[in-house]
């Protein structure tokens, strides 16, 4: 089980990884995520699903190597298995028939958990206009298979290296603005941006809805450590998320909260650059 | 009961002198036996333990167990009986044991308790058999009682020793398989509710798998209670002992999202279903500054350090927050493991706010001393109205509020009531929330079937049985916070109740 089946390299430190997981390719859908520890002794961390086949039982998932724990899991060879996976975890996303373009704009990383939504969203018979936005060209993700997809596809980059040079929000204030007003927005991407989001369509009064990804160890509703404040109540995100109403977030608590382990992993960084160039006395 | 202050090898040679007197003697009078005094428990002293994730409580030698079991004076009433929650044949097993016949005596405990070595070390003792001994009754203090548990401990670990001998030379137990044609019963959770029910079911032939949300089973006994009160060596062992008697084990598996109950039991094809899926979402206080950095609940302070081992700090890839001086709020067990795990992983100031006295504390006695020997500092009649946090939105200092004891309230205790314009801050960098726990949703929100009450647990009867035809619940989910033993005694009626429900169908 939990088998890497193939894996390629999306972009620098972008990964995806087909996994063999039955159960998981049967249970999922739009919207959930998983809880991945790449050996046994590996953090738990959590993952979003990018696609699943149900016939072929395969699950995928896209890594973003940016720290410890995702680095040890992108050197995950294929053939290789992952020690533990489980899900899927989350409520699924609500989606239903709206009269209007549903608009789904992702940022980076985020690209990949918008997939299966914009394939759900497409399914229930909507409009799906993406907006795809990155720093720049090398950390686009799926754009391929977004044009396929999507009704639309609005490419942007910060550096203008491919697409409008613009962030997420200039395009996403233009279709509030237009006659083709969206009937939902969803956002996914790095928390700020999501906050920017939220902030863009809020004058509108458009429902956005935002899919957090916050500190978590258990993701069944047992530990707290991925509360967050929505509307001025605690809400949890493994269990009444991943997904809110954007305008209600406390973005700024979240925020916040997703930098409590900086010291430690500094303190860990460290070690481990001590123990790479052999310099041991500087622990 | 005391915790030994006297070193172990003293307290061996004390209870080796005790034990050749007694067997001097010949029969013994009530009298006699109520001369022997209780054996303290060898302890890690409370210096070295402070900075040692080892167990605490080192266990009775073979003469102290002896000399202990002998303080029994066998009541033809078998008050101490009634006290267990899984019914325990206590004064036989301490007969057997005074005897000097261990594996007599372990097998007497093993007919009722699934998970000996678990329960003689977190058992709330001095609230269950030991609060209706005759001798404690006598003395009146539970503490003085025949130490059961302590006895309960050495028979257990002596058998797991030994059996760890055996295991050495030849397979001492090959497993046992249910007949194809046995009914499938799930399990959902594998703490000491799900394991105890599993046992009892494996044991009547059914073909049980228990599935678990984490990636290694035990459930609080694994991620809840820290090594140095229950070594996890113990919980594998456990495991592995069911393992043995046939039941599967199904890791990474949350019923619920990877399943439905329904799923489990209309595709699946399991007959009936054990819902112990534990504890749910963490309680907060509600006051403001509980989302700044450094502000936890215990379940996620405990499974980080128990469970994912990040007490080492070198070595485990998941994170534990360091702070130098921290608070628990709370005077619960889980409290007590909150604010020694602290002291361990470096704390130099660890502080326990809890808003009644000590008279009241929920806290195992034990836990408690041991807390205090180790230097935990404790504010009764407190209780927090505040967290401020730095620029960097990190804990800085908590507000607490002082309180005194007014009426007593629905549960009997006298209720606190707070003192206007006692307020005073604290400086700390981090705060443990040990408050309990809320239901957990996943079960009965995905299962409309099963009927909970107004606070989200499962509403099942005497027996275990839910509103949903086949499926039974107990432990947490269904009592709130309950104790480990509690939580067996539930599995174990459950399991009963299920067998008779298989019966009875077709």
């Amino acid at each position: 089980m939990n088998k890497i089946l193939k894996k390629e390299r999306l972009s620098k430190d972008v990964y995806r990884m087909v996994l063999e997981a039955p159960a998981l390719a049967r249970a999922r859908r739009a919207g959930q995520f998983v809880i991945v520890m790449s050996d046994e002794s590996s953090e738990r961390i959590p993952l979003t699903i990018a696609d699943a086949d149900e016939a072929a039982g395969t699950l995928t998932i896209i890594i973003q190597a940016v720290g410890a724990s995702t680095r040890d899991l992108a050197a995950k060879a294929e053939g290789e298995s992952l020690a533990h996976v489980l899900g899927p975890l989350g409520r699924p996303t609500r989606i239903e028939k709206r009269e209007g373009p549903v608009v789904c704009v992702c940022g980076g990383i985020g690209a990949a958990p918008m997939y299966p939504i914009v394939q759900a969203v497409k399914a229930a018979d909507n409009r799906a206009i993406v907006i795809l936005g990155a720093r720049n060209a090398e950390l686009l993700i799926l754009e391929e298979e977004f044009r396929a997809l999507a009704d639309e596809l609005i490419v942007v980059t910060d550096d203008g290296g491919r697409g409008r040079k613009a962030l997420v929000t200039e395009p996403l204030k233009e279709l509030c603005e237009s006659k083709d007003v969206p009937a939902e927005v969803i956002a996914i991407g790095p928390p700020a941006m999501m906050k920017f989001c939220a902030a863009t369509t809020k004058p509108y009064g458009l429902p956005t809805l935002a899919s957090l990804n916050t500190i978590m160890v258990d993701g069944t509703g047992m530990c707290g450590g991925c509360r967050v404040t929505v509307g001025g109540e605690v809400k949890f995100v493994c269990v009444d998320g991943p997904e809110f109403d954007g305008h209600a977030v406390d973005w700024d608590s979240m925020l916040r909260r997703l930098g409590s382990y900086k010291e430690e992993e500094a303190h860990k960084c460290k070690l481990a650059a001590a123990f790479a160039t052999g310099k041991e006395s500087e622990r | 009961m005391s915790i030994g202050r006297k070193s172990p090898e003293v307290l061996r040679a004390e209870a080796a002198r005790i034990r050749r007197e007694l067997s001097s003697k010949g029969s013994l009078s009530p009298k006699d036996r109520r001369g022997i005094p209780q054996q303290d428990m060898p302890s890690q002293t409370p210096e070295i333990r402070r900075s040692n994730m080892s167990e605490v409580a080192l266990g009775y030698s073979e003469d102290q167990a002896i000399v202990e079991a002998t303080r029994c004076l066998g009541c033809a009433s078998r008050p101490c009986v009634a006290g267990c929650p899984v019914g325990i044949d206590i004064p036989g097993f301490l007969a057997a044991a005074a005897a000097g016949s261990f594996d007599e005596a372990f097998a007497i405990v093993r007919k009722s308790s699934a998970l000996p070595a678990v329960c003689g070390r977190v058992c709330p003792q001095e609230k269950q058999c030991m609060a209706q001994c005759t001798i404690g009754k006598a003395e009146k203090d539970p503490m003085k009682s025949v130490a059961i548990g302590r006895v309960e401990r050495f028979l257990a670990d002596r058998d797991r020793a030994a059996e760890g001998k055996r295991a050495g030379s030849a397979p001492a137990r090959s497993p046992a398989r249910p007949s194809s044609a046995a009914k499938k019963i799930a399990i959902v959770g594998s703490g000491p509710s799900g394991l105890t029910a599993a046992a009892d079911l494996a044991r009547m032939g059914l073909s049980v798998t228990v599935f678990e949300a984490f990636h290694r089973p035990g459930g609080v006994a694994l991620y809840g209670i820290p090594e140095f009160r229950l070594p996890k060596a113990i919980v594998d062992e456990e495991v592995r002992g069911l393992e043995a008697l046939g039941v599967g084990i199904v890791c990474d598996f949350l019923v619920g999202r990877t399943r439905t109950v329904r799923e489990l039991m209309e595709e699946d094809g399991y007959a009936a279903v054990y819902v112990a899926s534990g504890a749910g979402l963490p309680k907060f206080m509600g006051i403001p500054g509980e989302d700044l950095i450094g502000v936890f609940s215990a379940n996620e302070y405990l499974t980080r350090s128990n469970l994912m081992k990040a007490y080492d700090r070198e070595g485990a890839a998941t994170p534990l927050y360091r702070a130098k001086r921290v608070t628990v709020f709370g005077g619960g067990n889980v409290a007590m493991d909150a604010a020694r795990t602290a002291l361990r992983v470096g704390a130099e100031e660890v502080r326990v706010v809890y808003r009644r006295t000590e008279a009241e504390m929920p806290a195992r006695r034990e836990e408690l001393e041991h807390a205090k020997e180790e230097g935990v500092a404790f504010d009764f009649l407190s209780n927090p109205t505040s967290i401020f946090g730095d620029e960097k939105g990190r804990v800085r200092a908590v507000e607490c509020l002082r309180y005194e004891l007014g009426e007593p309230d629905a549960s009997g205790r006298a209720r606190p009531v707070a003192i206007p314009g006692s307020e005073r801050e604290i400086e700390v960098e981090a705060c443990i929330v040990a408050l309990g726990n809320d239901s957990n949703p996943l079960v009965p929100g995905t299962t409309p079937e099963i009927a909970t009450t107004s606070r989200g647990n499962i509403v099942a009867d005497e027996r275990g049985a839910t509103s949903m035809p086949g499926v039974y619940a107990g432990g947490d989910i269904v009592q709130g916070a309950a104790t480990v033993i509690l939580a067996m005694g539930d599995g174990r009626r459950a399991a009963r109740a299920i067998g008779e429900y298989l019966a009875a169908k077709p």
